[in-house]
């Protein structure tokens, strides 16, 4: 047993960070903030190059062949860079939409919603629509494929997203698709989706704890450094408990996806994205009280790793949802 | 990253679990938790067991008699421990973990095969003699004199939070032999008999009704200097060095406790119908995130103590987290039992089948606000993470040490 990341791993992290350094600084993310295309097709396509998308995919179909283990390191540095866009689905997709896994397609995807008796329907509301080629509609039945879904749908741009580099649209039902994955890929895209996205998650946790203990070295106030009050140094303590116990959760889960030996991997998969939501919202949210009145501005980024967290809680499963799978599985 | 267990591991794991199978059924009954003579009398025979098999300081150096097991067969022998139910380490706690360590790394030729072997095979019981009642936190401004005379110290102060001290036969002793102010530079790590003439023991009580914390008056107390360890006024040094043979285990018997009290409160929650409350489940659920995150964390902390030898800062964040949940854990399990768990007592029917024993989740339930204190307090272990990993500005009061 060893859990630490090997050398191998530690190369492929060093890497994904360099080219995200490189290709993706906060100033050239932040450019497409608050329009209808906040994905860079250059940049998704550098992705596509690094192997980014086809990372888990076998060799033999044309992907890297690495596990799952490989894909949260290397999802974390995405997280951690708040590169916008529909990464986790277009990597599910790898190898059954074509281009995914180049990074030629953006490939997203939206949850089918349950019936319900219920007498007001929330609407259904899909991220980038803009850019995307195609949309997967995902429910337990399976995987539909809709094509060049901005034409086909008849969906309304909504003004004012939460999250300025997450457009969306909204749509009262979806149409049936294309099916293209029965159930058992269902049931793994939920897992594999979940602990992806909580890699991100972990990521944006870390990147805002960074950037508050950043801020309250530098910031003077009383004559000296805020980060030397207990006040502050204690929410910037807490925030980096929170980002290094979620990760080891997230690392753990996508072990357990690759060794199944070793433990339940559903169960693991949504303990992991349950605490990662939490860490990158919570870790957010701190981040922007560490700047005080700074934080609160547009100007200051603080604000973009809690927005996206809150983005991102949304999918592969909410807190809700989690919680009661975890539930369950202490029922005997 | 790799979770599984190579065939030596497990072949390790296979030998101890034979040998728990075969040797916990022999064991004697459990001794009343108030009944100091009988729980030493217990804990040092289960520590002769242990010798006896080969298991005895499983993670010590083989230099001081340890089988020196590597952190991931220490992290194995832990775990099989405490899935077996077999006896905490009990009063043997300080001289393995503490005593024993620092007399390995300081302690002189002599010492060292006075002492050693003696905590090992469970001859003697130690007990720890650091904080005061003035030095808790800043336990650098300690008050304790040794005043040398001759070839003896002569010890005057007072020590507390001394658990077993009623049955030690040895305390771990820090004193100021320098000046009032010199905080670290000043201290002595000292080998106290606790039969010496003018050492008053005198046990306190703790939140949860147990008395296995006690004051240590000490007047006049006269101590060889051959029971110094380490140089006078290096003691603070001495202490430090115990803490690199911490290898992120500490927890481990406490964590699958936890895991095995989240499961009973479940199985009681299912018979009582609280099980049919969606807050009740989600509750349990994120219990459950919570301790498999921590377990991956222990595995984290101890692979990377197996790679480096040394402990990596995740002892640090492990309590910080561990304690908050392990206090949920607890607020949740005396929950269900609702009235029922106004009494450490067992109700009768509740009891039945091992379900949720009243008497266990009140007194967890207390203990686990000692999580948050004991071994440094959550504020202080927060001001390490901001100043020593963060890299923070320091607080005023530890520049001056």
């Amino acid at each position: 047993m060893d859990f630490e990341i090997n050398e191998t791993q530690t190369e492929l992290v060093d890497g994904i960070r360099r080219l995200c350094e490189g290709e993706f600084p906060l100033d050239v993310v932040r450019a497409r903030e608050s329009t209808e295309r906040a994905i860079d097709r250059d940049g998704w396509q550098t992705l596509g190059d690094a192997g980014v998308f086809g990372l888990c995919l076998a060799e033999e179909a044309g992907g890297v062949g690495l596990g799952l283990a490989e894909g949260a390191l290397v999802f974390e540095e995405l997280g951690r860079s708040l590169i916008p866009g529909p990464l986790v689905a277009t990597h599910l997709a790898a190898g059954l939409v074509e281009g995914a896994a180049e990074g030629t397609a953006v490939v997203g995807l939206v949850e089918r919603p349950r019936p319900s008796a219920s007498s007001t329907a929330l609407p259904i509301v899909i991220e980038h629509l803009a850019d995307l080629d195609v949309l997967l509609v995902l429910s337990d039945a399976g995987i539909e494929r809709i094509d060049n879904p901005a034409a086909t749908l008849d969906a309304r741009l909504l003004p004012r997203p939460m999250d300025p580099l997450t457009p969306v649209w909204a749509l009262a039902s979806l149409p049936t698709g294309e099916p293209i994955a029965g159930p058992d890929v269902a049931a793994w895209w939920r897992r594999d989706g979940a602990v992806l996205t909580a890699a991100l998650q972990v990521g944006m946790a870390q990147w805002s704890c960074d950037l508050a203990v950043d801020y309250a070295k530098g910031r003077v106030q009383f004559g000296r450094p805020i980060g030397g009050f207990q006040a502050i140094k204690h929410l910037c303590a807490d925030m980096v408990v929170r980002a290094e116990v979620a990760r080891c959760a997230v690392q753990s889960a996508a072990v357990t996806v690759d060794q199944p030996e070793v433990g339940d991997p559903d169960v693991a998969a949504a303990g992991a994205k349950l605490l990662a939501d939490e860490a990158a919202v919570t870790n957010g949210r701190s981040c922007i009280q560490v700047h005080g009145g700074m934080g609160f501005t547009w100007e200051v980024p603080a604000h973009l790793a809690y927005k996206r967290a809150r983005v991102l809680s949304t999918s592969f499963g909410t807190a809700h949802d989690l919680a009661e799978a975890l539930a369950q599985s202490l029922v005997v | 990253m790799d979770l599984r267990y190579s065939d030596a591991e497990q072949a390790f794991r296979a030998d101890l679990r034979t040998w728990l199978e075969a040797t916990l059924p022999t064991l004697p009954p459990k001794p009343d938790p108030n009944d100091w003579p009988g729980r030493r009398a217990y804990d040092t025979h289960w520590q002769r067991l242990l010798f006896d098999a080969g298991y005895a300081g499983v993670d010590w150096p083989t230099e001081g008699g340890g089988r020196g097991a590597s952190a991931i067969e220490e992290l194995i022998f832990k775990e099989e421990l405490e899935r077996a139910h077999a006896p905490y380490v009990g009063v043997n706690f300080v001289g393995l973990l503490h005593a024993g360590p620092t007399i390995i790394a300081e302690g002189t030729p002599e010492q060292k095969a006075r002492f050693l072997p003696a905590i090992l095979q469970g001859e003697d019981v130690w007990c720890q003699g650091f904080s005061e009642p003035n030095a808790g936190s800043d336990l650098a401004s300690m008050r304790t004199r040794a005043v040398r005379d001759g070839d003896d110290y002569v010890i005057t102060g007072q020590k507390i939070w001394t658990s077993h001290a009623e049955v030690a036969d040895h305390c771990e002793l820090l004193v100021r032999t320098g000046p009032e102010d010199s905080r670290h530079r000043g201290i002595t790590w000292l080998i106290l008999p606790m039969d010496a003439p003018g050492v008053d023991i005198r046990p306190l009580s703790t939140i949860a009704g147990s008395n296995e914390f006690a004051e240590l008056f000490l007047d006049e107390v006269r101590v060889p200097v051959t029971n110094r360890v380490g140089e006078e006024n290096d003691g603070w040094r001495v202490t430090m060095v115990t803490l690199s043979f911490e290898r992120g285990t500490a927890f481990v018997g406490d964590l699958l406790e936890a895991f095995e009290l989240l499961s009973t409160s479940v199985t009681l929650a299912q018979r009582t119908g609280a099980w049919d409350d969606v807050g009740t489940r989600r509750e349990a659920g994120h219990i459950k995130a919570e301790l498999d995150a921590l377990w991956a964390l222990t595995r984290r902390n101890v692979s990377q103590a197996a790679r480096t030898g040394i402990p990596g800062q995740g002892g640090t964040y492990f309590k910080l987290a561990y304690s908050e949940t392990r206090h949920k854990l607890g607020e949740f399990s005396l929950g269900l039992l609702e009235r029922a768990g106004l009494a450490a007592h067992d109700v009768e029917g509740l009891d039945d089948a091992g379900v949720l024993p009243a008497q266990t989740v009140v007194e967890d339930w207390l203990r686990g606000i000692s999580l948050t204190i004991a071994a440094g307090t959550s504020q202080i272990q927060r001001n390490i993470v901001g100043e020593r990993i963060l890299g923070l500005p320091k607080e005023p009061q530890s520049q001056k040490g």
